[in-house]
């Protein structure tokens, strides 16, 4: 699925404290009956964002007109639990762009970043400053540099700098993914097939 | 050529690589694709968006297993969204010329069943599939594991997809299995003691007399559980057992084909001084029939002991409480004697014609308990066959059980088979999580021994003490 390219992102923040916000929360098990990939922003985090009656739960955070953007800042271990690329398709489609975290899960990771999602991964200290910032300020402002790989606190201007490979770095900049990248070396895949006995 | 020694995954990795990317991932080659109707259709959807085809639709093979009902298979699937999906996928695989074992057909049924036992899962492959314990097919020798959807749509766009290489560990079991240990209690003797992420970030491999002298299926059994120690796939060397195995199967090779390519199997094994990032020793005295008592697989234990304090557990006491809360369990109690509600005997794990052995043999002679519902799920139509021809199905009914039609059923809970709300189920599937087996259901992961155990005294049994 191609992804809009990904630079410099402005925006306020979602904050979610807690740790091990794991897939089958982000989105449970059954919206995975679902045939397109449409509709699974109305789902995330169904559970906690919805009454069984489908009324809004009031004290959940998305619920919540004082908070929105398109940055969401989880807990430790965000994304934890099963591979289901839906978990990254709902965060997506909701209208986040990047997730920020002191630790993801290695699969939601990928699949993140299959996506056009962009996992910035700080310490912990700096994770708690920025929910301090918008504890503080519901309306701060982040600014995630993509080329830069910097991501800064805009009212106090602290900034954490955070890792990602270069091939990946290169595919978000331009809104490439891995399919695009196989279609492009199809020759060299062709060649490859012609050794392989199986 | 290089002499350094190197494992068996190097040697299956690096016969794949079609291209290396500097600080990024491997462009992987992949020989086989399973494709199900529940993590396909938007790659399908992603294909028909991009414009692009299937590559080469010869080295993919479906199968309908996660959705589908285990009885009255000939009628109508009643749920709409199964059906759909079906449906998607039958149209999928007949627009791109994918073979497509669909509900009905003879050869239909769980995905990792049905790849070994037709010979499509050869050793040295790379599989994948979207469904994370395709590490099942490791038990041949191949690098075989789970993938997102967008990986799906990769490998049918292309036959590669891009993965950065694991670590490499080594799991030794050395010595002989005791009495009703089967290997189901080796992998979950294995994540008891390493905990559900001691694998985390690794490929490992099994090594040993316990795994040389395993079965093919024993070997399918072990490699399926490694997902649930947090690796990314289990690998065990091909050898006799293994080509006695493939040899016949429908789609294996034949005559001089299966020469030369058995010349080639026998040498994809770790030379004598390769090393590891990591290497770990068991023995195989040390295990006794398991079972798990909390909301991960790793929170198991021998049948005889009691649950551990949370004080004992390594990680969070708070989250352990939970769990056990979650079980309905408390510290320092007995696990035997337990009151069971649900008898599962199925999966991927221990859906195959030896655990239906093994479940036969111990309820030969007795009675299904009166307090237990049982679910008999065979892994596929072929072995749903085995077990009539074998006898097995006779010896079944007398003690008072019924036999389903094939599927994942009660593993995943996402047809009918659903585990009510606070019952208890021995299941011999691969995950204990929370809600798994159906919203609210208590899962205790073990053998089909002690499942069988337990379907005849109505609560966790020690299978040794009925085989006097
Ligand atoms: S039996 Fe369970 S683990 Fe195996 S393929 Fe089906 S859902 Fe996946």
């Amino acid at each position: 699925m191609a992804y809009d390219k990904f630079t410099v992102l402005k925006s306020t923040a979602v904050p979610m404290p807690m740790e091990n916000i794991d897939t089958d929360q982000i989105i449970p098990a059954r919206f995975l009956k679902a045939t397109e990939r449409t509709g699974f922003g109305d789902n995330l985090f169904r559970d906690w964002r919805y009454n069984p009656d489908n009324t809004p739960k009031q004290d959940f955070i998305l619920n919540n007109p004082l908070y929105s953007g398109k940055i969401l800042v989880g807990g430790k271990n965000f994304g934890s639990g099963s591979s289901r690329e839906h978990a990254a398709w709902a965060i997506y489609d909701y209208g986040f762009r990047c997730v920020v975290s002191s630790f993801f899960a290695d699969i939601f990771k990928n699949n993140a970043l299959n996506i056009g999602i962009l996992p910035v991964q700080v310490s912990p200290e700096f994770l708690e400053k920025i929910f301090k910032s918008i504890e503080t300020d519901p309306k701060a402002q982040f600014i995630v540099d993509l080329p830069a790989q910097t991501f800064t606190i805009a009212a106090t201007s602290e900034i954490a700098v955070f890792d990602i490979n270069t091939y990946k770095k290169h595919n978000m900049l331009n809104g490439f993914d891995d399919i695009d990248y196989l279609q492009s070396i199809k020759p060299a895949i062709q060649a490859f097939t012609e050794k392989s006995f199986y | 050529m290089s002499t350094t020694p190197t494992t068996l995954f190097d040697k299956v990795w690096d016969a794949h690589v079609v291209q290396h990317i500097d600080d990024g991932p491997d462009v992987l080659f992949i020989d086989r694709h399973f494709i199900h109707e529940v993590t396909s259709p938007v790659a399908f959807l992603g294909l028909k968006n991009r414009g692009l085809s299937v590559m080469f639709p010869d080295k993919t093979f479906a199968t309908a297993d996660h959705n589908t009902p285990t009885i009255n298979q000939h009628m109508p699937v009643q749920d709409p969204l199964s059906a759909n999906q079906l449906k998607a996928l039958e149209d999928n695989a007949a627009k791109y010329g994918i073979s497509h074992w669909g509900l009905g057909n003879p050869k239909n049924g769980i995905v990792h069943v049905i790849g070994p036992e037709n010979g499509i899962t050869l050793p040295g492959m790379t599989i994948v599939c979207g469904d994370s314990h395709t590490s099942t097919h490791g038990a041949f020798g191949c690098i075989a594991f789970g993938i997102g959807t967008s990986e799906v749509e990769m490998v049918l766009s292309s036959q590669c997809i891009m993965q950065p290489k694991p670590k490499k560990m080594r799991i030794n079991v050395h010595g002989k299995l005791g009495k009703a240990v089967l290997p189901k209690d080796v992998a979950l003797y294995i994540i008891s003691q390493i905990t559900a992420s001691g694998a985390t970030g690794y490929f490992v491999e099994y090594a040993g007399e316990v795994f040389e002298n395993m079965s093919m299926e024993g070997r399918m059994t072990v490699c399926n559980m490694s997902i649930e120690m947090g690796a990314r796939g289990g690998m065990i060397a091909p050898d006799d057992t293994t080509f006695a195995y493939l040899k016949g199967r429908e789609k294996s090779p034949k005559g001089a084909a299966w020469d030369s390519v058995l010349a080639y199997w026998k040498t994809l094994k770790s030379d004598k001084d390769a090393t590891f990032d990591k290497e770990l020793n068991f023995n195989a005295a040390d295990i006794e029939p398991q079972i798990t008592y909390g909301t991960n697989p790793g929170l198991g234990t021998g049948i005889t002991k009691k649950i551990p304090a949370a004080a004992e557990i390594a990680g969070s006491e708070n989250s352990y409480k939970k769990s056990l809360e979650y079980m309905g369990f408390q510290e320092n109690e007995l696990i035997l004697g337990k009151k069971v509600d649900y008898v599962f005997l199925g999966s991927c794990t221990n859906g195959r014609i030896e655990d239906f052995r093994a479940f036969a043999s111990l309820v030969k002679g007795r009675k299904k308990a009166d307090n237990i519902t049982a679910w008999l799920v065979p892994g596929s139509h072929i072995v749903e066959q085995q077990i009539k021809e074998e006898g097995i199905l006779n010896i079944l009914t007398e003690a008072g059980f019924q036999l389903r039609q094939p599927g994942c059923s009660a593993c995943l809970a996402m047809n009918d088979d659903k585990i009510p709300a606070g019952k208890y189920a021995v299941s011999t599937s691969n995950r204990n999580f929370e809600g798994r087996q159906g919203p609210g259901s208590r899962t205790l992961l073990a053998s089909p021994l002690v499942a069988a155990a337990a379907a005849v005294t109505g609560v966790v049994t020690d299978p040794r003490a009925l085989m006097q």
